[in-house]
């Protein structure tokens, strides 16, 4: 007996180093999973915000404007529409480098200056006409290679052939640089432009409306269907064939891929019901079949937290059913639902796929201003950039990517303080 | 803009009727003071005017709006002459969407002649013609209907019981919007696919080797060969999924395991929600780290050890798309581990075993199915994953097995075929209906299988 009790216990001994030590990497091996996720997160974002942050701010050039009243209206009549601000550009940077001569050359310092130059001194003059005759100071944009060079993101080191910027207008760049008429400021054309095929002319206000107006058809009809789709299912609904049939298509609704739902708007939205291309108005429709799973979801989760107790004390004081839900188990219910629809909208701010198949990946310059105008949605943006070749576009794409966070990270707040200030404990 | 006038007059109209209606009720007992002798709580007279007074308005408002094109169109084209209606279907189309533009007075391809111009000032006339009547019959019917359920309050009226029906035929109704949802993708993508599938045939769709979807516009056109076997996007996305697979299972298993069995509780309150801020970055946005970032690494990083790698290989999709997963898994894995009940554990605890044995011995076994079910809802998540596929992955149908390949899949050549110009009469169009149809199939089957396995195995420690 004692024998093989010893027995046993020199067995287990023996084991003991190797299970401590299978023990000890099994523990490493969960603690490295763990890591691996938390430390793609960091990369992610030191990645984005180091390629991204640099877009905010964009690289202007000074330049002393004669506004010449020969060049803006040689026949004595200034038509804003037609004037060659184009050429008071041109003049000026001529002057500014007087030494620069030959078409070629001229061609290229031209080139330093965004298209956009013109473009603003023309607003300036329609602000305030009396500016003609008179000679200005502007800080006009530079033209994206100038920014990426500015920025560090062209190396003028490597052969000239294999960058986008000659030899020649590094050498301006520097001695506008050595003027101090060369300086960062703030990028305001990214907030305040729809796209553009020039990178500093391209901005997102397009997208973030076209993405506004899609989530407000959205959560028109989202969350007033979902709510009301939940207190059925919830509260009224008989346990018969049709509610299970009901409750397990939503289910399924909820892992169905979001590109699927671009077919349904595909052949629904545009091709049966005709509805126009492109429009926030079928992006929101899409967006909404989309997110209601989520929000009936949340919201029958939402109603079940309420004690049943209310609904009985409610129903003992003669309330109709109708009532004990409408006057009691809803408004206590909402806190829930609220949660569950602001993170069913986050989830339909950054969905793209459904949107292309609805036409939502047009060029569009235009800034949307109604449900039915064609847009394009804030990660469709982000897509549509990021094919783009230009290195200038990478970096915006970026910073727009930042933007999109930004706001998925506002709404996702907005739901733990909804929940965390409205929750309570019965 | 119209609409919205209209829209808010019966707003308005509405707001009128509540009014009218509980006034009425008051009215037709004597007053406030004898509000007792109603059936009902004055408000819901209120809301029965309100409901007579919008509902029948609103249904035909949108009944109006959904069919005005088309029989505008109808009568466009009833009103042309003999000649231009013997067209065929598409030439019609053209001369249908330039009188259309026409009278919007926006630019038009071609001529405009005086046929045109007739056409267009009739489509016009048309159109505010139709406006003219939706208005007065939407408000018409609006207040016919307020007028009606004004005369039938009466003291004994049940209001309530009549407004409650209302308003669980709309909760249900709501309700039904599920299934109409998926009723209407199964019909949209089935009504399409059968269209494709009578063009090509079901077997060489699902058996064929060659995907080459550009079809011919003319017969002698170079490189229209228009072959339709969808083989190489099955094994594309299989590829791109089990590379996902790879990463995201063990990775999001082990982080289940050691948050729920070793982390202390601030490691596991800091790190469960970064990753959940994982699960809730757009997809476009991997797509853009797994195309700018992720690709590029990858191909170094092969090339460094001599290997050749596709710039849009899919490795690099894979890896990625496994990134995005990995916090799904993780959480549904948790909710296993979780459920099995602690006496379970402790026994085993107790009987000597470590906690990796408990947890390898006991736990996982006792957890399986619902991490199995978690499994495959995160396949179907990856299968149906577009937009880092989409980014990240090629184009070109390779039958290829290797990871370091470029590969297509289903939802990359959906996206490819339908975004741009789309004719609906080209085996080209349709074939991503055929994909979509295959793709809905699957996730479903995988889904519903998945979400069994969680539920049963949810209830059977409960």
């Amino acid at each position: 007996m004692t024998v093989s009790r010893k027995n046993s216990r020199e067995i287990v001994e023996a084991g003991l180093a190797r299970r401590r030590r299978k023990e000890s990497i099994f523990r490493a091996t969960g603690m490295i999973a763990t890591a691996v996720g938390v430390t793609f997160l960091a990369v992610f974002f030191a990645t984005l915000i180091a390629q991204g942050s640099s877009a905010f701010r964009q690289t202007f050039i000074k330049l002393d404007v004669e506004m010449s009243e020969s060049v803006l209206a040689p026949d004595g009549e200034l038509d804003l529409a037609y004037a060659d601000f184009d050429g008071l550009v041109r003049s000026a940077l001529r002057d500014a480098f007087p030494e620069v001569s030959g078409r070629s050359e001229r061609r290229e310092l031209y080139r330093l200056v965004s298209i956009a130059a013109g473009f603003q001194l023309r607003d300036m003059v329609s602000d305030d006409p009396s500016l003609v005759g008179s000679e200005v100071t502007v800080w006009v944009p530079a033209s994206s290679n100038v920014d990426m060079l500015v920025k560090g993101n062209i190396d003028p080191s490597i052969d000239e052939s294999l960058r986008p910027i000659s030899d020649a207008q590094v050498g301006w760049v520097e001695s506008l640089q050595e003027a101090g008429r060369l300086e960062k400021r703030m990028n305001k054309a990214l907030f305040t432009n729809g796209d553009s095929r020039e990178p500093e002319l391209a901005g997102i206000k397009g997208a973030l409306m076209g993405s506004f107006y899609m989530l407000v058809v959205t959560v028109a009809l989202a969350f007033p269907i979902g709510v009301a789709a939940a207190i059925y299912l919830e509260e009224f609904a008989p346990r018969s064939r049709w509610s299970d049939l009901i409750e397990v298509n939503i289910n399924n609704l909820a892992a169905v891929p979001s590109i699927v739902f671009g077919l349904l708007g595909l052949a629904v939205f545009i091709n049966w019901m005709a509805l126009p291309r492109s429009a926030p108005l079928v992006g929101g429709l899409v967006l909404s079949l989309l997110t209601l799973p989520v929000i009936i979801i949340a919201s029958r989760a939402a109603i079940q937290s309420v004690p049943p107790s209310i609904r009985e004390a409610a129903l003992g004081l003669g309330a109709s059913k109708m009532q004990v839900v409408f006057h009691h188990v809803l408004p206590l219910a909402l806190p829930g639902m609220l949660t569950g629809t602001i993170i069913g909208m986050s989830r339909a701010l950054g969905e793209s796929a459904p949107l292309l198949m609805i036409g939502m990946v047009a060029f569009i310059v235009d800034v949307p201003g109604g449900f039915t105008d064609p847009a394009t949605a804030l990660p469709v943006q982000v897509y549509l950039w990021a094919d783009s070749p230009e290195r200038a576009f990478a970096e915006r794409t970026s910073a727009a990517i930042i933007v999109l966070l930004g706001f998925l990270l506002i709404m996702n707040l907005a739901a733990v303080i909804i929940r965390k200030r409205m929750e309570r404990k019965w | 803009m119209q609409n919205l006038t209209l829209i808010l007059l019966l707003a308005a109209m509405a707001g009128g009727a509540f009014y009218l209606g509980r006034r009425r009720s008051y009215a037709v007992v004597g007053g406030p003071a004898h509000g007792a002798q109603l059936h009902s709580l004055p408000g819901y007279y209120g809301y029965f005017t309100l409901i007579w007074c919008l509902l029948p308005a609103l249904g035909l408002f949108l009944l109006w709006v959904l069919l005005e094109p088309k029989v505008i169109v109808a009568l466009i084209i009833k009103s042309l002459p003999e000649a231009q209606r013997a067209m065929s279907a598409g030439e019609l189309n053209l001369l249908v969407n330039n009188i259309q533009n026409l009278a919007a007075g926006d630019a038009i391809s071609g001529e405009v002649d005086a046929l045109m111009r007739d056409a267009a000032e009739r489509y016009n006339e048309y159109v505010s013609a139709s406006r003219r009547m939706l208005a007065t019959l939407t408000l018409g019917i609006a207040g016919l209907g307020g007028a009606i359920a004004l005369r039938r309050i009466r003291p004994e009226f049940r209001a309530r019981n009549r407004v409650e029906q209302v308003v669980l035929y709309l909760l249900i109704a709501a309700s039904s919007i599920a299934i109409l949802t998926t009723l209407g993708i199964v019909l949209s993508v089935l009504f399409e696919a059968i269209r494709f599938f009578r063009e090509v045939p079901l077997t060489e769709f699902l058996f064929g080797l060659t995907w080459s979807p550009q079809t011919a516009i003319r017969a002698d056109q170079v490189g229209s060969s228009g072959s339709f076997g969808a083989v190489p996007l099955f094994a594309g996305t299989l590829l791109i999924t089990a590379i996902a697979m790879i990463v995201a299972v063990p990775v999001g298993l082990m982080t289940a395991i050691y948050l729920a069995e070793y982390s202390s509780s601030r490691v596991r309150a800091t790190a469960k929600p970064l990753l959940e801020i994982l699960a809730g970055i757009p997809t476009v946005v991997y797509g853009f780290f797994a195309a700018l970032t992720v690709a590029p690494w990858v191909r170094t990083a092969g090339e460094s050890v001599g290997l050749e790698v596709a710039s849009e290989s899919a490795l690099a999709a894979g890896l990625v798309m496994g990134i995005m997963i990995i916090p799904l898994v993780s959480s549904l894995s948790d909710d296993a581990i979780h459920a099995v009940p602690t006496a379970m554990r402790d026994g085993a605890l107790g009987l000597g075993s470590t906690r990796s044995e408990t947890m390898i011995r006991v736990i996982l076994p006792a957890a399986l199915p619902g991490i199995v079910g978690g499994i495959l809802l995160a396949v179907s998540r990856a299968i149906g994953e577009t937009m880092i596929v989409v980014m990240a992955a090629g184009l070109s149908a390779n039958l290829t097995a290797n990871p370091f390949e470029a590969v297509t899949t289903v939802t990359v050549q959906i996206v490819t075929l339908l975004v741009g110009d789309q004719e609906f009469d080209s085996a080209k169009t349709l074939a991503a209906f055929a994909l979509g149809l295959v793709l809905f199939v699957v996730t479903l089957c995988l889904n519903v299988i998945g979400l069994t396995f969680v539920r049963k195995y949810r209830e059977q420690y409960e």
